[in-house]
């Protein structure tokens, strides 16, 4: 199992992702740079958090321009699966990869802490956890997502809405206003594209995959991976 | 020709850093301020005088790059430059 954590000036997770992906997991995990034109074969595909180009225009929207791009989307259109987080999920959106946009949080703090989601659709990163509730670290000032209400209705009637904040035991997030970390359109920390195949979220997974460090529930997103593409690949 | 273009929040997306600033108007005893919408100004230079041509250009710029259509509206201006 070969897995491309991607490389833009200003990603600062990458190290993170790259670390529990090869040496939490186990995959053969390898930087791809932005300027590299192709995957190197990987089976799947982390776009990191961070900055990338210094966020300038908006959270993402500079990214596009990378000479990766065209094989990120190309591995994406193809079926292939495709992490993104928090900066990387909001590429993905200016990709247009993903279906609407990440913006300034509610209350225009930048949230780094512990928050909760429940894990809510089927797909190649979420199968073992599906059902269950994740503690995962968010750090982020733009991660309210929006999108128009169609496109809402059409992520909940294609069960496109992998992760919603939530209470430590999955009490719904409008029980306490402290649970959604940035005021998310239906508390949405995580979709998926219409293929199920690409998955961009903002909480840190990969900041929480070693119970050495003292959360592993993360961990579950990258097994879940794992199973999908197959023990033996 | 120079562009002044103005991309602003869809009006049915919250603008936290517009109220930010209305409260903090009020706060200075602005209180008639009702509200507040904070955007962004784009300044652009562009060789070309024809304005029809400048128009299009301008408006697909602000389609593919400048604004985002899932959440931003955008508007601009053309003068000539001087």
């Amino acid at each position: 199992m070969k897995i491309a954590v991607l490389r833009f000036p200003g990603s600062n997770a990458d190290w993170d992702a790259l670390h529990a992906a090869r040496d939490v997991l186990g995959a053969d995990a390898a930087y791809v740079f932005h300027k590299d034109t192709h995957l190197d074969g990987a089976d799947a595909v982390i776009v990191p958090g961070g900055y990338a180009y210094g966020d300038y225009l908006r959270p993402g929207a500079i990214a596009r321009f990378s000479p990766i791009v065209p094989a990120l989307v190309a591995f994406a259109e193809a079926g292939g699966p495709v992490l993104g987080i928090c900066n990387g999920f909001q590429i993905l959106t200016e990709l247009g990869v993903l279906p609407g946009a990440l913006t300034r949080n509610a209350h225009l703090r930048f949230e780094c802490r512990d928050i909760h989601v429940r894990v809510e659709a089927r797909g190649p990163f979420t199968d073992v956890a599906r059902g269950t509730v994740l503690r995962l670290p968010v750090a982020h000032a733009d991660g309210r997502y929006q999108c128009a209400a169609e496109t809402l209705r059409e992520l909940e009637a294609r069960g496109q809405i992998a992760l919603r904040y939530c209470g430590p035991q999955g009490e719904p997030a409008e029980s306490d206003p402290w649970l959604d970390p940035n005021g998310s359109v239906g508390h949405i920390a995580g979709v998926y594209n219409r293929a199920g195949n690409v998955l961009g979220l903002m909480p840190h997974p990969e900041r929480a995959a070693e119970a050495a460090l003292g959360n592993d529930d993360g961990l579950t997103l990258f097994r879940s991976l794992r199973r999908h593409l197959g023990a033996a690949s | 020709m120079n562009a002044k273009i103005y991309v602003t929040l869809k009006t049915e997306v919250l603008d936290p850093q517009g109220d930010a600033v209305r409260r903090s108007l009020a706060s200075l005893g602005f209180e008639r301020v009702k509200a507040a919408r904070v955007g962004k100004l784009i300044e652009l230079k562009l060789d070309e005088t024809d304005r029809t041509e400048a128009e299009r250009a301008v408006r697909r710029m602000c389609e593919q790059l400048l604004a985002n259509p899932v959440i931003e509206d955008f508007r601009f201006e053309l003068e000539p430059s001087s």
